[in-house]
């Protein structure tokens, strides 16, 4: 068998990569494997958990079933793209820090994307609109209040 | 390594004998792909000392730095942050400064598995004395150098510090080039408690920035030179048998080598990509033969029954009798296990975020015939893992590609769905209950009856433990045992009860089985703590009240107190309702009230968690702010167990393969949580990991009743109260 590949100019966390990479992998994996980022984890592969979850000009993708080649000439942020130039943290990464609202940590990629997301759409979001906001990100170690908690104390702050 | 000739040993005036070893024994550590690579996973190995040396558990680096080396892992329950505090409260140094190296079989004590909420009265207990006693020859080696008496010398943030004249000496020119050595003595002054800055406190995990950066820290993100991904094809269901595969797979784009050992299938593949693919190929053009097809179950508590014989229990005279039971449950980690193993001249090196790497070790050389010597595991962070999940079975199976394909790094990570449907699941259970009541509403007489599997077939030397060894063409035997096992965990009320009767019946379940956090004690304390609440509404009595009435343990009674002073001005709509539950986790450790408040529209078909609270005594606690997100997160997970989750299967195969097959709870559905500690700094530490599973769920079983007046026996709530 042949491989076939495509080639994919990718914008992450401000820098341009061009990347070869099967026409149908999912972003997920170029990132991680070809960019070395280890944000977004591998954690269901179906859309259901949110442990892959990234940036795609603003918005949370799934990024284990977004094809890489769909985010050709869009701005991906990931987890470690967020922090400021000076190396200091993202408000919401802050907060999660505050809270330590992580056990494992594995979800916690997830997480944070999501409630980036959420807040730059709606930044005093109520605690339903949080709820709804982290709907599809799964935690096992049982650390969501402790992740609402934090949202809430950004919103606050904003 | 160190050699008798390189010692150098001092007397102290104590009569201490202290030594020390010069450097020059610590070569360069493995290389990973640049930036990738949680580094002391890569250190190279050394000869181990005896528990009994300091050595064993400390080391002070070359530059004055200080290093802990545990035999436990960091599972997210806070073992690395808890080791740094009582570590650096004996050498008064800020805990951050401390490096952690976890469980390694070429590094570390080998403290068997880390379960059953025992790392912080062991393992933690061995690091402090080893820091004392470091704290103490570093002093006495001042005292020399000085010509001081040791009282005049203090310790303090990597330094040595004299007094009366305020000088100060680093440990590194201390020690010039030594590094210390002896035993922790017997006799061993530890600082005094009132003199903690660190232990009792809140403080952050160290490992808490790394994560919220999305930095490497994890077994999934090690990355070596040229490595080669991996996945594995499983069997359709338990013990199919492979009867052909695609060949056309090796020639597909990357892969480098299809695996095949009699039912075990593996594939090799440059790019995860490639492997992902391979296998998707594999799946759809392999054969099984299936000869034993999975028993159709209604009921568990039926089911265990006629199982394992009735429990002939004479209920007519009793006051109240009631049968209860869970079905299958998961452990469910987010992330699928994941190991990499380099097989190469005859040695096997595995990464892996295994609960236990000397037993894993012993396992892995059953299953591969090395000697244990020529096998390292070096323990790396990985999902979180609430006991025996995939870790273990994914570390084999790259192993046993590593051998395949010698020379490079294998790195495997499960597909989802081989982690729900091949992990050991925490076992049904079916409890029986009758007591009765005396006129003033005193419990008289108890009977106590459970069913279950067993609960532990974690690898301890035996590689058909290890779920691949079973398939191969010279398969393993595995042997389930016939012990209820830690099934029995809790079954024993912790109440003044006269003459309380238990008994267990052993049932040889249709699905895998092993630890799952708390093992029995959450059916068993989820039962016991309905039936309480039920006995108290027939006594007439307050819950918590009646509780309290039957505890004599002023521990008991202090948490249920707290916990009904946190609830009773609690207001309640019509729809919702609080429950509550206790327990003393195995009954010797960590003392723990739950309460429950929650909404049931009975007509949407909708239960929303409201608020859960924990009272909490874990003795000694070493970090408040780790001991509360155990417990809120033992709350919530224990609130998804009991309203949803069951593993369904079909005769065919389990058919909880993902998310959408088996349910937990999402943000909807996810209780606000405040958690209150009683610490007791004088006494030891209890460790409180599993403490909250089986009082949680009865909180919520009886906040259901209070909020619809429907009593849920069966779990899960959600499949049985609408
Ligand atoms: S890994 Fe992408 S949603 Fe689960
Ligand atoms: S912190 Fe472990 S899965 Fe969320």
């Amino acid at each position: 068998m042949q491989s076939t590949k495509s080639t994919t100019q990718l914008t992450v966390n401000g820098k341009k990569n061009s990347i070869d990479h099967h026409p149908e992998e999912p972003l997920l994996y170029v990132l991680r494997n070809q960019l070395g980022i280890n944000g977004p984890k591998y954690g269901c592969g179906l859309g259901q958990c949110g442990a892959c979850m990234v940036l795609v000009d603003g918005q949370p993708a799934l990024s284990c079933i977004v094809p890489a080649g769909s985010a050709s000439g869009k701005e991906i942020t990931t987890l470690a793209g967020l922090q400021n130039k000076d190396g200091s943290l993202h408000p919401v990464q802050q907060a999660f820090l505050e809270e330590q609202a992580a056990q494992c940590g594995y979800c916690t990629n997830g997480m944070i994307i999501s409630s980036v997301a959420l807040l730059n759409q709606n930044p005093q979001p109520s605690d339903a609109e949080i709820r709804q906001g982290l709907q599809t990100n799964l935690c096992r170690c049982g650390t969501q209040s402790r992740v609402i908690r934090a949202v809430k104390k950004v919103g606050k702050e904003i | 390594m160190p050699s008798i000739n390189r010692r150098h040993f001092i007397q102290t005036a104590a009569g201490l004998s202290i030594g020390f070893t010069l450097f020059g024994c610590f070569p360069q550590q493995e290389k990973t792909v640049a930036g990738t690579a949680p580094t002391p996973s890569t250190l190279p190995p050394r000869n181990i000392p005896d528990g009994s040396q300091i050595d064993a558990w400390l080391q002070i680096l070359e530059d004055g730095s200080i290093r802990v080396l545990t035999g436990k892992m960091e599972l997210g329950q806070g073992l690395t942050v808890a080791m740094q505090q009582v570590a650096g409260e004996e050498l008064n140094t800020p805990p951050e400064k401390i490096q952690i190296v976890l469980a390694d079989t070429g590094l570390t004590q080998n403290e068997g598995y880390t379960a059953g909420s025992r790392a912080m009265e062991r393992s933690a207990m061995q690091v402090r004395r080893a820091a004392a006693a470091a704290k103490a020859m570093l002093v006495s080696l001042a005292a020399e150098q000085w010509e001081l008496s040791t009282d005049q010398i203090q310790v303090q943030d990597g330094q040595v510090i004299r007094l009366d004249k305020n000088e100060k000496i680093s440990f590194r020119e201390l020690l010039a080039d030594r590094q210390i050595e002896g035993t922790i003595p017997e006799d061993l002054v530890l600082k005094p408690k009132e003199d903690y800055e660190w232990v009792g406190q809140p403080i952050p995990h160290p490992d808490m920035e790394k994560i919220v950066r999305g930095e490497a820290l994890y077994v999934q993100d090690l990355r070596f030179p040229e490595m080669i991904h991996a996945r594995v094809l499983k069997p359709k269901v338990y013990g199919a048998k492979l009867t052909s595969w695609p060949e056309e797979t090796q020639q597909m784009p990357g892969v480098v080598k299809v695996v095949q050992n009699g039912s075990f299938l593996g594939v090799l593949a440059e790019e995860e990509f490639q492997a992902i693919q391979a296998l998707k190929t594999l799946g759809e053009g392999s054969e099984w033969e299936t000869s034993r097809p999975l028993p159709k179950v209604e009921s568990w508590a039926d089911y265990m029954e006629e199982a394992g014989g009735p429990s002939g229990l004479n209920t007519n005279k009793a006051t109240h009798a009631a049968v209860y039971a869970k079905p299958y449950t998961m452990h469910g980690s987010i992330g699928p296990s994941c190991a990499i193993a380099r097989y190469e001249e005859g040695q096997l090196h595995i990464w892996s975020h295994t609960q236990g790497v000397y037993p894993l070790r012993s396992s892995i050389s059953d299953l591969t015939g090395l000697a244990e010597e020529n096998i390292r595991i070096s323990g790396v962070r990985g999902s979180g893992c609430y006991g025996h999940n995939g870790a273990d079975d994914v570390a084999a199976d790259a192993a046993l590609l590593a051998m395949a394909y010698p020379g490079q790094h294998i790195r495997l990570q499960w597909q989802r769905e081989n982690e729900h449907q091949w992990e050991p699941y925490g076992s049904a259970m079916r409890m029986e209950l009758s007591a009765s009541l005396t006129g003033d509403g005193k419990i008289s007489s108890w009977d106590y009856h459970l069913w279950s599997d067993g609960h532990s077939t974690r690898p301890r030397g035996n590689a058909g433990n290890l779920v691949s060894a079973r398939y191969l063409e010279e398969a393993f035997e595995f042997n389930p045992g016939s012990r209820v096992g830690g099934g029995t965990r809790n079954s024993e009320p912790y109440y003044d009860i006269p003459g309380a009767r238990i008994q267990d019946h052993y049932v040889k379940g249709p699905l895998r089985v092993s630890a799952l956090r708390s093992l029995g004690a959450y059916a068993n304390i989820f039962a016991i703590e309905s039936f309480i609440e039920e006995l108290s509404e027939k006594a007439g009595k307050d819950p918590l009240d009646f509780r309290i009435e039957h505890s004599s343990d002023e521990r008991s009674v202090a948490v249920l107190q707290k916990l009904k002073e946190l609830t009773q001005n609690e207001p309640s709509t019509e729809g919702e309702g609080i429950g509550f539950g206790f327990s003393r986790y195995k009954n010797t450790a960590s003392y723990c009230a739950v309460a429950a408040k929650l909404r049931v529209d009975l007509s949407a078909k909708k239960i929303t968690p409201i608020k859960m609270w924990a009272v909490i005594d874990a003795g000694e606690t070493i970090n408040t702010d780790g001991l509360k997100n155990q417990t809120e997160g033992g709350m919530i997970q224990a609130a998804s167990w009991t309203l949803k989750e069951e593993v369904k299967f079909e005769a065919e195969q389990v058919i909880s393969k993902d998310w959408a097959g088996y349910p937990i709870l999402r943000h909807d559905a996810i209780p606000e949580t405040e958690v209150h500690i009683i610490n007791r700094p004088e006494l030891p530490p209890l460790g409180g990991g599993e403490a909250a599973q089986g009082p949680a769920a009865a909180a919520v079983a009886n906040a259901v009743y209070a909020a619809c007046g429907k009593r849920v026996r069966e779990l899960p709530v959600e499949a049985h109260v609408f």
